[in-house]
């Protein structure tokens, strides 16, 4: 049986060229294992294969990150990869982020298994938790002999296609991914557990422990409201009718831009509510009472605002994710911008 | 206040010439429950279906879910207030027809009703997979509102209810439980030693489509209030709403509370189980403010060191949960919260709309938002038509041989934020 081809990525320091003095190196490739890839290729045994080696000087890869990734790929890719490991960094920053930068890209290039280890408070940690396996590691090398195992015990299940257990049990750090399980006892016996766990001072663990969510500092005033150009984002829900781009009732994945282009008011006749967390009677009637066409038009004639601008933004708010939220945000504040947008005002329902 | 439930265990349900409990088998003269609900000229059409554990049977979209009920001693009659009499109910003795449920489906009322499978691989996910469901298929008269469609349907499943419900009154139960819960000073006096429990339910209330009924009162023009455990289980708390369908706390689950039963279990051994404190989830920010002020108020009031916080959808509700729980925590009561989790598809998200530092014990139902495969199945009780626009749902989510792919939401109660399942999320 052919083995299967592992891709390792150190830095300089690791590759034995040396230390800060050499930081500054631009990739380069190697055949077969170096340094801590000796370790990885006993832990993986005899059915894989350290097949080569891509080494970054940590302050290049820093300082020159596109150009560095993108020549990494490319020497990675020349090794035809089934899986991929980086580091791990224990607690250099610099090379855990680019250890955090590297895995990821190939994951997505590839589509192939990658991990990568760090210490917790490497700043690489919180860079990539979510989106990639990072081992648990102590906070120097001398912990390669623990970290190295457990980094080949995962990447071979990962390679297997088999269940990755949870955080405890593979020894990576948290990625803060919910996944469900069927536990032993219903959700209400556990309530009523932990609360007299609770009551009497003994120790207890609650299931989730509290979200952070990003505030948004509110901007300044507008200066000059008589000359804005305003544009309207809804998380109502309000779609042409027909729902043509299928925006989701809740939990929506897509947002939608539609014309209110020589339109005085919405008209029921041309737009609809599909959000699902509402009674939508009142809306379906009159649609102005999530997007206020009507009285914005109005502002408009009397010169109370600038002009508005000949569209507006749409999704469904109920049960849409932060991250969906957030990259919606990104997407479409930059036609916002680009359009000369001085202000938006958002309506939710 | 002191209830007795028998139960009886309802092994097969069949259709008969009279509606009848014989040797656990429950008989339904479907003509009967047909003509009953057809008395309301908002439906045109009403067909009663039968759907048995194991069947390849998948119904949508479903309404609500209510176990039969008959009161057989004792106060006022099983839905006070809405099928019976407005009369004080929690006394006395109450058969239940345990396993078997009426399902009301059919053509949407809006987006929020579910599926349920009764076998394969998203059958788990539902506590009705595993009950013996006679199932009302309605229609509604052309050109009807929405909100009289809504109301015509919860009144037809708990019409059928309570009319088979009927059938369990003069049958000797397998099993008779005894639930007592006594005025509040004496209440406490009984276990002196033991720390005072409530537990704060809080009643769906966003607006039509979103509604809870108690007593027949619609619980968004309701004040919080304290109410003994036991009338709900003789129905004084009905669903009228169609939240998303993961979390929808159906009839059924009012009539077997799964954090009443647990404190009951317990009462006497390590807790004393007070009462219970009714509360809303309005959308105005004021109703929230002045709804967990009176929360926190009478939990002070009832002298209770701990309490239990449950809350029925997600998103805008997590606001009540949160000011309930630091409000009540502020009075220097213990507060377990449990709920459901909306972390998005790939499960990175916040699980909750809103966080206080108060939460610190929180009991988790499970993730609604992970995608789940449901295989065809050979018989659809009432319609497919609307799955792709359902809660949980979206484009392409229905497949030419009937097969679904669709988030774990579009499932009736199947991440329920009441603790009534065993499903959890842990953090990967």
């Amino acid at each position: 049986m052919e083995k299967k081809r592992v891709v390792h990525y150190i830095n300089n320091f690791f590759a034995g060229i040396g230390g800060e003095e050499k930081a500054d190196i631009p990739p380069e490739s190697r055949p077969g294992r170096i340094g801590p890839g000796m370790a990885l290729a006993e832990v993986l045994g005899d059915k894989y294969e350290v097949v080569g080696t891509v080494i970054c000087g940590d302050s290049y890869f820093g300082e020159n990150i596109e150009v560095a990734q993108e020549k990494l790929l490319s020497m990675i890719g020349d090794f035809k990869p089934d899986a991929f490991v980086a580091g791990p960094a224990f607690n250099a920053g610099r090379y855990g982020v680019a250890c955090g930068t590297i895995a990821r890209a190939v994951e997505q290039k590839f589509s192939i298994p990658v991990i990568t280890g760090m210490y917790e408070e490497n700043p690489g940690v919180d860079m990539f938790k979510k989106d990639l396996y990072i081992i648990r590691t102590g906070n120097s090398a001398a912990d390669m002999r623990v970290a190295m195992p457990k980094i080949g015990a995962l990447l071979k299940r990962m390679m297997e296609g088999e269940e990755i257990l949870s955080p405890e049990a593979e020894g990576y750090i948290p990625r803060g991914i919910r996944v469900n399980y069927f536990a032993d006892q219903n959700g209400a016996a556990r309530g009523v557990e932990m609360l007299v766990k609770k009551m009497a001072g003994e120790a207890y663990v609650t299931e989730y422990p509290m979200p952070v969510f990003d505030r948004v500092d509110p901007q300044p005033a507008v200066k000059n409201i008589k000359k804005a150009r305003i544009a309207v984002v809804t998380s109502g829900g309000i779609v042409p009718q027909g729902n043509p781009d299928r925006i989701e009732s809740s939990s929506a994945t897509k947002y939608g831009i539609y014309s209110i282009e020589g339109m005085d008011m919405m008209s029921p006749n041309d737009f609809m509510t599909i959000h699902g967390g509402y009674d939508r009677a009142f809306v379906t009637e009159n649609p102005n009472l999530v997007v206020p066409l009507d009285a914005l038009r109005q502002l408009e004639r009397e010169g109370e605002i600038g002009e508005l601008v000949n569209y507006f933004v749409t999704t469904t708010g109920t049960g849409t994710s932060i991250g969906n939220a957030k990259g919606f945000g990104e997407q479409f504040s930059k036609k916002l911008v680009e359009d000369k947008v001085d202000a938006v005002i958002l309506t939710s329902t | 206040m002191k209830l007795e439930l028998g139960k009886i265990k309802i092994k097969d349900v069949q259709f008969g010439d009279v509606t009848k409990v014989e040797g656990n088998v429950l008989y339904v003269n479907a003509k009967e429950i047909e003509t009953l609900v057809l008395e309301d000229e908002r439906l045109i059409s009403a067909k009663v279906e039968l759907a048995k554990p194991g069947e390849s049977v998948r119904i949508a979209p479903v309404k609500d879910v209510i176990e039969p009920r008959v009161k057989v001693s004792g106060n006022g009659g099983i839905f006070p207030g809405v099928i019976s009499k407005v009369q004080e109910v929690g006394n006395g003795r109450t058969h239940a027809l345990v396993g078997a449920n009426v399902i009301t489906c059919g053509k949407i009322v809006g987006f929020q009703e579910g599926i349920i499978d009764m076998s394969g691989p998203a059958a788990k996910y539902c506590p009705f997979c595993s009950t013996y469901n006679v199932c009302i298929v309605i229609e509604p008269a052309e050109g009807l509102d929405t909100h009289d469609y809504e109301a015509a349907g919860r009144l037809a499943g708990l019409k059928a209810a309570a009319r088979i419900g009927e059938a369990g009154r003069n049958i000797t139960p397998d099993e008779v439980m005894s639930y007592e819960t006594k005025p509040l000073q004496e209440q406490i006096k009984q276990y002196p030693n033991l720390p005072k429990v409530g537990y704060i339910h809080m009643l769906q209330s966003q607006g039509l489509l979103h509604d809870t009924y108690y007593y027949g009162v619609d619980a968004k023009v309701m004040l919080p209030t304290v109410m003994y455990p036991t009338e709900m289980m003789d129905g004084a708390i009905v669903s009228g709403n169609c939240v998303a369908p993961c979390d929808k706390v159906t009839t059924f689950h009012h009539l077997n509370n799964p954090v009443v039963e647990e404190l009951y279990k317990r009462h006497g051994k390590d807790l004393n189980f007070v009462g219970v404190i009714l509360t809303n989830e309005n959308v105005f920010l004021a109703d929230k403010e002045r709804s967990s002020d009176m929360v926190a108020k009478l939990a002070e009031y009832m002298g209770l060191d701990g309490v239990l916080i449950t809350e029925e959808g997600y998103g805008n509700p997590d606001t009540d949960l949160m000011m309930n729980c630091k409000k009540v925590s502020q009075k220097g009561i213990k507060v377990v919260l449990i709920t459901d989790e909306f972390p998005g598809r790939d499960g990175k998200s916040q699980s909750l709309a809103d966080a206080v530092d108060e939460a610190d014990a929180l009991v988790s139902c499970g993730n609604g938002n992970v995608i789940i495969n449901f295989p065809p199945m050979d018989r659809v009780i009432g319609t497919l038509d609307y799955v792709e626009t359902m809660i949980g749902g979206y484009e392409g989510s229905l497949k030419p041989d009937g097969s679904i792919e669709a988030e774990l939401q579009i499932i009736i109660a199947s991440t329920i934020a009441n603790g009534y399942n065993c499903l959890a999320a842990r953090g990967y």
